[in-house]
């Protein structure tokens, strides 16, 4: 048996449709969870896929965040379960406090649509197990609101316990601070980027690179391993 | 105010009417109270006065758009044709592709963001309408010169609407195009495309049938944005003075178009509409008309259960509202609760606002009171019909005989260096990235292609790799020069991209941006140019699905450059086979395939190095465009091109130095004999590509070529990081990419 993971789909979700793609190439069940429903259908791991839900209206993820199925989510990711927020996804996961931190406008004020190149900081989370850390990578960025912030005591604290999961190079698409592309908790279950990895598992489309397919072979790994 | 009915209509026969207010003519006032035999109703006026504008009712363009429907190519693929919400064509493998390109362009000059967001929205409705899921957008827009200050206003202002519309939808945004042009000053051409893909079952239309059937409205509620919006900004030409039309153009709300998409698409799947109507111009007015109109039976509408933003609004107002993210449905009585369940699931307001009757009438009450009483056809179908007065201009004559091959050329190689240079570096011709990364390209992840590609390609089966493409062109400085052959150069770049992408041409769309068909030198320009695009469809075997008519795109005495733009459709059985246009691997052959003859007229360089615009335009031979359509198609599915790319303004070398940046390496150019270097860089003769060819492919596809007929040309090879011209000049990529892609951040960032 594979593993199952959920993808939630809130009112203005997107990428839905993209990371069940993601998660079947990878050789997992995806499972389709609703905003409304508290049940987690006995899932595996969780992705919080990119979008915009509500509208982005408020504060980008502030309304998803408060949703039936973020009840479950939080609680099982504080149990340990691995939940992925991509994008809007780890918007909706710092406004839970799962993840420290906030994303503001873009610096430049401007959505920002493109291949992204990214250091792989940590290989010991629970989606980034299968890179090295260290690894480039490359991976469509899409973004109106990607500019990570956060105090500068929260950001030493991140460095220094290693919770940088990932690290824009070659350029600040956004001006997140310290470069910041996303992070971990602690435990190493949750990890949230702007940048999409869904959009970049096969050759054919989008930039043609396979960039992105790590994460999602290094839940199955994960979690087929646990078994 | 007393509620003017019906019966009140008929009592009070010689009461004053604002017909002139609302755009009517005097004459089309009285044709109205002759169809009713009383004067209308306020409502029935106001229903009237927007569907039967020039916007909604193609008044002064039908009888030229009819060619479209009589000049019709045998083409088996055409599965709903002209008359819908958009065409619909078989793909094979039992899907479906609808498509359709549609003007915002007035809207988007007085308010860019949210006249371009609309345009995507209504555009993506129309899509919808016709059963399918929209899965990629296009956007091909105009502007004034790129340095005039109110440019800075209008260029980010519509890029962020289409932006913050699009990417909120989840569609990828593909193709399209940019050019400026001072013509465009006062009247920017904001057109808007999208494909969507269905199986063939699931092909709805517009349409209200079944006596009892319920009328359902939904999506957002109604407000007070928009009254006379497209409908009237659309039909009369813009004055330098007079009140600022701000509140006319709509205000969109992406959010709740997808919540609409895909409560719409959840609706489909469980087969449970006999008709539907996307609301856009002229709102309910154009909804329940048309509806009624297009079904047999009548409809019974009870206006005072449409839900409401402002409850001030009066029954005129909620009739000619083009308040955005609505939808009008017809339903069986027993699947009006599932209808309803599927509404809530997705937070989307629906109101059963009337229902399909028996007779002929389109009734509309309100608390109660009928306010109007009409014939659907009368309105929707049956408006007036214009043949405008249309004479060739007196200045054509002088225009093409100021012809642009006499222009100074270029004394030496350094004066020709420096004139590239320039023109990769000309607003019109250099990258557009900075616009175009603004859209999201990869989202619904099946795009295959977007620009700056050829075509845009998006994948339709995963299993199969089925998919399809798009390319929309227009040149609005060759159809001035000559209308016909612009529309059919326009016609013909769109099909040469979309064949160069590795598609076969299936099918096309238009958007007819005009000035004022009131003045008979512009009428004369759109008669052409629909004779033109009809004739050369017939020739190419690419039938018009549907379109759409921008006129008044005019200020004061000043109309446009005649611009159709022209939007072809490509199907490709294996998207893995396509082509791209970046030169990659060192070593590559460079074949010109084609003709190039002295052709400056209307060219990037006449109007960069002269700012001229005069002569005639290149010539077109369709034939030679479907024979080139051919052999591209053939060579990207057998595998012998590596990449290819139309050559259009700009010429030869614009293509080649986008190929070298978009694959990072450079190339070798020779010569080739019987042309001069300036000719063979910079003409824009049609009919022609490059293709990058692998060493282990030359023989076969020079052979085919040759076999088939068509011209072909050894230029060069891919090589080392410079654009060498050899015998007249060098120029290194990172210059060319700086001259390339600064100038447009440099504009607008």
């Amino acid at each position: 048996m594979t593993a199952r993971i959920g993808v939630v789909t809130f009112p203005g979700t997107l990428d839905d449709r993209d990371t069940q793609r993601a998660v079947r190439v990878a050789g997992a069940e995806a499972v389709p969870l609703w905003h409304r429903d508290k049940d987690l259908k006995q899932v595996d791991a969780v992705v919080l896929p990119g979008g915009f839900s509500y509208g982005d209206y408020l504060r980008a993820g502030a309304i998803s965040r408060f949703s039936p199925v973020m009840e479950s989510v939080i609680e099982q990711a504080k149990a340990g379960m691995p939940v992925l927020g991509i994008c809007n996804g780890f918007q909706v996961l710092t406004e839970t406090h799962l993840l420290p931190g906030a994303m503001l406008r873009n610096n430049h004020l401007h959505f920002i649509c493109r291949d992204q190149k990214l250091r792989v900081e940590t290989n010991s989370t629970a989606w980034t197990a299968d890179y090295e850390t260290g690894q480039e990578i490359s991976i469509p960025l899409k973004n109106i609101d990607g500019r990570y912030v956060a105090d500068e005591r929260t950001l030493d604290m991140l460095e220094a316990e290693g919770r940088v999961a990932f690290r824009y190079l070659d350029m600040n698409p956004n001006g997140s601070l310290r470069d910041i592309a996303g992070i971990t908790n602690a435990a190493g279950n949750v990890v949230g980027l702007m940048p999409h990895p869904e959009h970049a598992v096969e050759p054919l489309v989008g930039t043609g690179r396979t960039d992105g397919l790590g994460f999602f072979t290094s839940i199955l790994k994960n979690l087929v391993g646990a078994r | 105010m007393t509620l003017d009915t019906v019966k009140h209509a008929e009592q009070t026969a010689g009461a004053e009417q604002p017909w002139k207010e609302l755009g009517l003519k005097e004459d089309e006032y009285a044709r109205i109270r002759e169809i009713l035999g009383r004067r209308p109703t306020g409502a029935e006026l106001a229903m009237y006065s927007v569907m039967w504008s020039e916007h909604c009712s193609y008044k002064s363009s039908k009888v030229h758009l009819k060619q479209f429907g009589e000049k019709v190519p045998e083409n088996d693929a055409m599965l709903v044709g002209i008359g819908e919400n958009a065409g619909v064509v078989d793909v094979g493998q039992g899907y479906a592709v609808t498509f359709k390109v549609e003007s915002h362009n007035h809207p988007s000059y007085i308010e860019p963001y949210q006249g371009a967001a609309t345009g995507v929205g209504g555009i993506v409705r129309d899509i919808l309408a016709m059963g399918a899921r929209p899965v990629a957008v296009v956007d091909p827009l105009r502007f004034g010169a790129a340095d005039h200050p109110d440019t800075k206003r209008v260029l980010p202002g519509v890029v962020a609407g289409i932006g913050g519309y699009g990417n909120c939808l989840g569609l990828p945004n593909i193709g399209g195009e940019v050019v400026f042009d001072s013509c465009y000053q006062g009247n920017p051409l904001v057109n808007a495309g999208c494909i969507g893909v269905m199986k063939h079952e699931d092909i709805h239309l517009a349409k209200a049938s079944g006596t009892g059937n319920k009328v359902i409205l939904y999506g957002a509620r109604t407000g007070g944005d928009g009254i006379g919006g497209v409908s009237v900004l659309a039909s009369e030409t813009f004055e330098s003075t007079g009140p600022a039309k701000r509140p006319a153009v709509q205000v969109g709300d992406p959010f709740q178009e997808k919540l609409l998409i895909e409560c719409t698409l959840e609706i489909f799947g469980e087969k449970l509409v006999a008709g539907i109507q996307d609301l856009g111009g002229a709102g309910l007015s154009c909804a329940t008309s048309e509806l009624a109109s297009a079904g047999s039976g009548g409809m019974r509408v009870d206006l005072d259960t449409v839900p409401l933003r402002d409850s001030s609004l009066s029954p005129e107002e909620i009739l000619m509202s083009e308040s955005q993210e609505r939808m009008c449905a017809v339903v069986e009585p027993g699947k009006v609760d599932r209808f309803m369940e599927i509404c809530e699931k997705w937070d989307v307001i629906a109101t059963v606002i009337g229902e399909v009757t028996e007779g002929e009438r389109l009734e509309i009450f309100w608390h109660g009171e009928q306010i109007v009483d009409v014939p659907p056809r009368t309105v929707a179908h049956e408006g007036p019909v214009y043949h405008r007065p249309y004479a060739r201009p007196s200045w054509q004559d002088a225009l093409q005989a100021d012809d642009a091959n006499k222009l100074a050329r270029p004394a030496n190689s350094a004066e020709l260096r420096e004139q590239v240079l320039k023109l990769v570096a000309s607003p019109n011709q250099a990258s557009k990235s900075w616009i175009t990364d603004q859209y999201d390209r990869f989202v619904q992840g099946n795009t295959i292609l977007a620009q700056p590609e050829d075509a845009g390609m998006v994948r339709v089966d995963e299993e199969s790799n089925l998919g399809v493409a798009m390319a929309t062109d227009g040149n609005g400085r060759y159809a001035k020069l000559d209308p016909y052959a612009g529309a059919q150069l326009a016609l013909a770049e769109s099909y040469r991209n979309v064949a160069a992408s590795g598609a076969k041409p299936l099918a096309i769309s238009n958007c007819l941006n005009f000035g004022s068909p009131e003045d008979p030198d512009v009428m004369w320009q759109f008669a052409e140019a629909t004779r033109g695009l009809a004739d050369g469809c017939l020739q190419l075997g690419t039938p018009v699905t549907g379109g759409n008519v921008s006129l008044y795109n005019q200020t004061g005495e000043t109309a446009i450059h005649p611009t159709p733009v022209v939007a072809v459709l490509g199907v490709i059985d294996d998207v893995t086979r396509r082509t791209p246009i970046a030169f990659k691997e060192e070593g590559q052959l460079l074949y010109l395939l084609g003709e190039t003859h002295e052709e400056f007229g209307g060219s990037a360089w006449s109007q960069v190095v002269h700012d001229h615009l005069g002569g005639l335009p290149p010539k077109v031979d369709l034939e030679r465009e479907r024979l080139l359509g051919e052999i591209l198609i053939s060579a990207s599915r057998d595998g012998m091109v590596d990449a290819a790319h139309d050559l259009s303004d700009g010429g030869l070398i614009q293509a080649v130095v986008e190929s070298c940046l978009r694959g990072g390496v450079g190339a070798r150019l020779v010569v080739p004999d019987g042309l001069d270097a300036f000719t063979f860089l910079l003409s824009e003769s049609a009919g022609r590509a490059v293709v990058s060819v692998p060493r282990s492919e030359e023989l076969r596809f020079t052979d085919m070529c040759g076999a088939r007929g068509l011209p072909v040309t050894r230029i060069g090879v891919v090589d080392g990081d410079t654009v060498d011209v050899q015998g007249e000049f060098a120029l290194s990529l990172s210059e060319l990419r700086t001259a390339h892609e600064e100038t447009v951040p440099g504009l607008f960032a």
